[in-house]
């Protein structure tokens, strides 16, 4: 296994709350990731999915310049069809439960949200309990 | 247009941010989830970094009447506690903790233009367009 990031982690996440912070202040949105991805299905205004867009731009736009300059750190140990259940499962799931690991846990915790906070410990909790039932169990 | 701007301003950090702290990478998450294995804190930092600015400038935001650039904040309205926010949750957890990607880690991955992100995004959208269909059925 590889050893903690605790610089990276640190900074890594302050960026994340200043990108929050930013878009909350300036444009008044949430940066839940699936609930601004999922507006892109829903939403009726073209303005609406313009800035939906540009956010999912910038984020594929930051990822390959870090790619660029470092190369992405990406190693992904599930294969074909365990990636279409898990991409189901986190598509359907973050739509029902109205938010992800970026709306729920960063941002719906800094609202002192009681709804984020007690999905934040639910998806936590499935998380760990579906990797300890595939790593160490089957 | 300036809102379009800062949004793409925004995904720009909040993806370096996901690349620096390495949370991009599925190999960080399941080292974090994987608590009877060895354990990997990272995800805990990260947390913990991005609260440390969130908690106390997010109340300094919202005490303003409306945003900077808006006409007014968009916020979630829903408050109470209720089953498709547990279920929900419980749902999503399954799936990340499979593959080790939620929404804001596997977005940024497709800049790698690896076809098994490509497969996880496309499934994660057919996910969040069932969800939409069984909620307004």
């Amino acid at each position: 296994m590889i050893e903690p990031n605790t610089l990276g982690g640190l900074i890594g996440g302050a960026l994340i709350g200043l990108a929050a912070v930013l878009l909350l202040a300036l444009n008044g949105r949430i940066a839940g990731i699936s609930g601004i991805l999922g507006g892109l299905i829903t939403s009726t205004g073209r303005g609406d999915r313009f800035w939906r867009c540009a956010f999912i731009f910038g984020l594929l736009a930051g990822a390959g310049l870090y790619a660029l300059t470092s190369g992405l750190p990406l190693e992904l140990q599930a294969r074909g069809p365990t990636l279409l259940v898990a991409g189901l499962l986190v598509g359907f799931g973050t739509r029902l439960g109205s938010g992800c690991t970026s709306g729920h846990g960063v941002c719906g915790l800094a609202r002192r949200s009681p709804r984020s906070l007690l999905a934040t410990m639910v998806f936590m909790v499935a998380a760990a309990l579906t990797v300890f039932l595939t790593h160490h169990i089957f | 247009m300036a809102q379009i701007a800062v949004a793409f301003a925004v995904g720009i950090i909040f993806a370096l941010g996901l690349a620096v702290s390495e949370m991009i990478n599925p190999a960080r998450i399941i080292g974090f989830l994987d608590v009877a294995g060895r354990w990997d804190p990272t995800l805990l930092l990260v947390m913990a970094g991005a609260l440390a600015v969130t908690v106390p400038i997010f109340p300094l935001i919202l005490r303003r009447s409306k945003p900077i650039l808006a006409a007014q904040f968009s916020l979630p309205t829903k408050t109470q506690v209720d089953p498709p926010l547990v279920i929900g949750a419980a749902i999503f957890g399954a799936g990340w903790g499979l593959a080790g990607f939620c929404p804001g880690p596997a977005l940024a991955a497709l800049a790698s233009g690896s076809p098994s992100v490509i497969l996880f995004v496309a499934a994660m959208l057919v996910g969040q367009w069932l969800a939409w269909r069984f909620e307004t059925r």
